[in-house]
């Protein structure tokens, strides 16, 4: 006989339900490789499988939850049980239940790669250490690489639910990742690099080490600037990463709980006439894309804001109900030991028309942020202040100028929206859920000396 | 979990490409945890999870399997994974032989999470919710968690070790949000033990939501923060978060031996103001960063980094440790079975002063009083930090005045541990935290006595 598949497995899970309960059970199985290379030799290397399931009831409009990491028939069992009995301590809550079938069927992505299953583990070392070679070869102030790595995945998951959901999705995902050290005069900074694909192709050892090797070194000799405020020009993983930021304030959980900067602003305008943001799944280009969202329903293609409007808030089946819509397919979870959430699964800017360099050459005097720190601290996602460290290239006179470090950039969400001046063509997909893309925004505070 | 029979043969197993060491990690985790949201339980969650991790090292090259099947085949299979991964050059058998199990004193927990009702867990989330919301209309929205953990380890390696502990903690957190006319603004409290349902001895759920509330309505009255340059008073158990992430970081072996450390081959120098002892303990009884072993056997230790501004030791793991020809320091630690061990701290602080602390903030003419830090962000090479303050007041002619909202610290760890001028005798730990390196997470504590740094920069959104 045939091993059960991951979509049976959760099936005959949420089978178990008895009259007035609803079930939902997401299934996951996920096999990964992971290679460290350092001074030229093997730092270590990981190789597992991991299994595991989530259970969620609701009974009498109360919900309960239990997870376990292994898919044996006692585990299923007793996963289920537990989860049956939590649901006797959840609040009633008339919205609360699992996905039904909406209709909508899932967009064909073929995001598995049978290349990356068949590529041979020695591969996978010579790509690790070749990576480190050439982060040490990219620039001669590379003094050392603290880790370069390569890592793998192959992903299935199944969702399915008493109201007849079931779905399953897989795919398979594979990233070079290298940290270097650079040394001038005493003085020594880091840098990232990477390359992110399906299958091993399409990683490029030499873009995730030159990288890594001039993130490190653009900041040698970097130095506070004097307060200013000046017109800030985002690098596109800058920009990715306050998209991620806007999204969540654009969640429907946010929304409906009070915390949401854009509540009560559907149809105004929110942003510059220049921002136009879509969260779409269903694009095969995102390396987050999927055709299921976290409770089995088809993800779509969700316009959030038309030309500086806003046009849509994310919906999960919870969410969409107490709101008394529909679900955009935008239920996502953390993996298998958590319940799902609402939240964006691959947020993207439309591009403008020019590059970077054709932005920064019409700005006299600003920053080219190219990393900023404390994202999570320094923004509150619920009153819309923004401060985080940022570091980068003064721009004087249309050029790029020295380098700045340890200077906080402020202002709010709300308004660093509308102060956007342009959005760059520089559209790439990042490995979160946002694309990057150059960002200009007017008048924004940098605090320093 | 296992019997040593079982342990020497997947031990002999792992060895049988000629490996310098093997190790069995074996976990078996329940938890529990209920959340409260908008004044509805949103659910109880029961996890599990169970397994082991099997580590080769051969020469410099670590080989690493885990699996969920702690059967025979199943160890036998990760344990072959884990030998091929770290492809020794020699070959041949050795025989494993662990005997006894010597475990470490149990860690005494009065009240068992486990032997706990659901709804006596799931009754601290109501009761704090409505505390919360009777501090006020201007609490708009309350939101609290409750979580414990049990937590049984086995550890047993190649050169006999046969280990095992029992880790049991109980966490709750409270947090507000208070609507008025700057926004809408937040307030946290949180409390987290390496102990039982007795936590609840200690805190009262209910105080710290009015605490929590509190500060969410402060912040309503606060005025932004200050932008540029200053001195900086840190208040007791409010800042050790900033000295774990821009000096404790810095202190861990395996980043000093890559020299991705600004305190790389400085041991016997001095790095900070001469009254400034920086210590590691994991040791501290009841603290969130307490264990009886860490994740490769080794007893939890006391370590003092820096004694009196002169740096001492690093932090070690059984790895880092070994190519050192020294002994770990009890530092090694991992999430769970699933990832492989390195250097991490347990409880991180500064160690109390002299200063009285009111004098401290009486002899600063101008600054900023930071009564609770908030999460931050730090490269490791540098010690370049960023920190959130989620609780700091203006100090003006030498008092504290109005609370301030929404800024940053911005600076540089090695520096401030030399810009610290007073150190106060009111030390304090901190709320518990988990410690995220390399995408592991573990639970830390940390803690301060009052200091003063001289200069920091304060990145505000004041004009």
């Amino acid at each position: 006989m045939a091993e059960p598949s991951l979509l049976d497995i959760a099936e005959r899970v949420v089978g178990w339900s008895g009259a007035g309960v609803d079930a939902e059970a997401y299934v996951a199985r996920e096999h990964e490789t992971e290679v460290r290379a350092y001074k030229g030799e093997v730092e270590s290397l990981t190789a597992a499988t991991s299994v595991g399931i989530g259970v969620r009831i609701v009974r009498d409009g109360r919900q309960g939850f239990a997870y376990a990491a292994a898919l044996d028939g006692d585990t299923l069992r007793e996963t289920f049980d537990e989860a049956l009995d939590n649901s006797r301590f959840g609040s009633v809550d008339e919205f609360a239940g699992v996905a039904e079938p909406d209709g909508v069927a899932p967009a064909s992505l073929d995001l598995y790669r049978r290349e990356l299953a068949d590529f041979a583990t020695d591969d996978k070392v010579a790509l690790a250490v070749e990576l480190e070679r050439a982060t040490l070869a990219a620039d001669p102030r590379v003094t050392g690489v603290e880790s370069a790595e390569y890592a793998d995945s192959i992903y299935e998951g199944a969702v399915a639910t008493s109201r007849g959901v079931a779905a399953e999705a897989r795919e398979t995902g594979c990233y070079l990742a290298a940290y270097s050290l650079a040394a001038d005069d005493g003085e020594t900074q880091t840098g990232f690099g990477f390359s992110v694909g399906r299958r091993p192709d399409e990683l490029s050892v030499q873009k995730a080490g030159t990288d890594a090797a001039d993130r490190a070194t653009r900041l040698l000799g970097a130095a506070q600037a004097p307060t200013r405020r000046l017109t800030a020009v985002l690098d596109p993983y800058v920009t990715a990463q306050l998209l991620g930021i806007v999204g969540a304030t654009l969640s429907g959980d946010a929304v409906l709980k009070g915390r949401s900067l854009f509540a009560d602003r559907m149809h105004d305008a929110v942003g510059a006439a220049a921002l136009t943001l879509v969260d779409d799944a269903t694009d095969p280009d995102a390396f987050t894309a999927s055709p299921i969202d976290a409770e089995g329903l088809a993800t779509r293609r969700v316009p959030l804001i038309r030309d500086g409007v806003l046009q849509a808030f994310l919906y999960d089946t919870y969410t969409a109900r107490r709101a008394g819509v529909a679900s955009t397919g935008s239920a996502v979870r953390g993996g298998f030991k958590g319940t799902p959430g609402v939240g964006a699964h691959a947020l993207r800017l439309a591009p403008g028309a020019r590059s970077q360099a054709e932005i920064v050459a019409d700005i006299d005097d600003g920053l080219l942020v190219q990393g900023v720190t404390g994202l999570h601290s320094g923004v509150n996602a619920v009153s819309g202040d923004f401060s985080v460290g940022a570091e980068g290239l003064r721009i004087r006179d249309g050029e790029t100028a020295e380098p700045i470090r340890e200077v906080t950039i402020a202002s709010t969400i709300q308004r660093l929206l509308m102060d956007v001046t342009e959005v760059g063509s520089d559209l790439e997909w990042l490995p979160m859920s946002a694309a990057g893309v150059t960002l200009a925004v007017a008048d924004v505070t940098m605090s320093g000396s | 979990m296992l019997e040593a029979d079982l342990v020497n043969r997947t031990l002999a197993a792992a060895m049988r490409t000629g490996a310098d060491f093997a190790e069995i990690f074996a976990e078996d985790k329940r938890s529990s945890s209920a959340v409260l949201d908008d004044g509805r339980v949103e659910e109880v969650v029961s996890g599990r999870d169970r397994g082991a991790g099997i580590r080769v090292v051969s020469g410099d090259t670590t080989g690493f399997a885990h699996t969920a099947d702690l059967s025979a085949p199943g160890l036998a299979a990760a344990a072959d994974a884990a030998a091929a991964a770290a492809r020794g050059g020699g070959g041949g058998t050795r025989t494993v032989a662990v005997s006894a199990l010597q475990a470490p004193p149990r860690i005494e927990v009065r009240i068992p999470p486990e032997e706990v009702p659901k709804d006596r867990k799931v009754a601290l989330l109501t009761a704090a919710d409505a505390a919360a919301r009777s501090a006020g209309g201007a609490i708009t929205q309350v939101s609290a968690r409750y979580g414990d953990g049990r937590r049984r380890i086995l550890v047993a390696d190649s050169d006999g070790l046969f280990t095992s502990d029992d880790q049991v903690r109980t966490l709750f957190s409270v947090s507000c949000v208070a609507t008025g006319d700057t926004g809408m603004q937040t307030g946290r409290e949180s409390a987290g033990r390496t102990a039982g349902f007795e936590l609840f001895d200690l805190y009262d759920v209910e105080d710290m939501a009015r605490r929590a509330a509190q500060r969410a309505l402060t912040k309503l009255t606060a005025q932004p923060a200050p932008s540029g340059t200053m001195p900086v008073v840190v208040g007791p158990g409010g800042g050790g978060v900033l000295f774990h992430e821009a000096c404790g970081h810095g202190l861990e072996a395996d980043l000093v031996a890559k020299s991705a450390s600004v305190f790389a081959g400085r041991v016997g120098e001095t790095v900070a103001a001469p009254t400034v002892t920086l210590v590691d303990d994991g040791t501290m009884a009841g603290e969130w960063g307490h264990y009886g072993i860490d994740d490769e056997g080794r007893p939890a230790a006391r370590n003092v980094l820096i004694s009196d501004g002169v740096l001492t030791d690093y932090m070690w793991d059984r790895l880092r440790a070994r190519k050192q020809g020294r002994a770990s320091s009890g530092n090694g630690r991992r999430q769970s079975y699933q990832h492989l061990p390195m250097v991490r701290m347990t409880n991180t602080f500064i160690d109390n002063g002299d200063a009285n602390p009111d004098d401290i903030v009486a002899d600063t003419s101008h600054g900023v009083y930071v009564a609770q830090l908030g999460g931050g962000q730090v490269n490791t090479a540098t010690g370049d930090f960023v920190f959130g303050m989620t609780e700091a007041y203006l100090i003006e002619n030498g008092r504290i005045t109005a609370p301030i909202r929404e800024g940053n610290l911005i600076g540089n760890g090695p520096e401030v541990l030399t810009r610290i001028d007073a150190l106060g005798d009111d030390f304090a730990m901190g709320s518990p935290g988990t410690c995220g390196k390399d995408g592991q997470g573990v639970p830390v504590g940390d803690g301060t006595p009052t200091l003063r740094v001289t200069a920091l920069t304060v990145g505000g959104t004041a004009a």
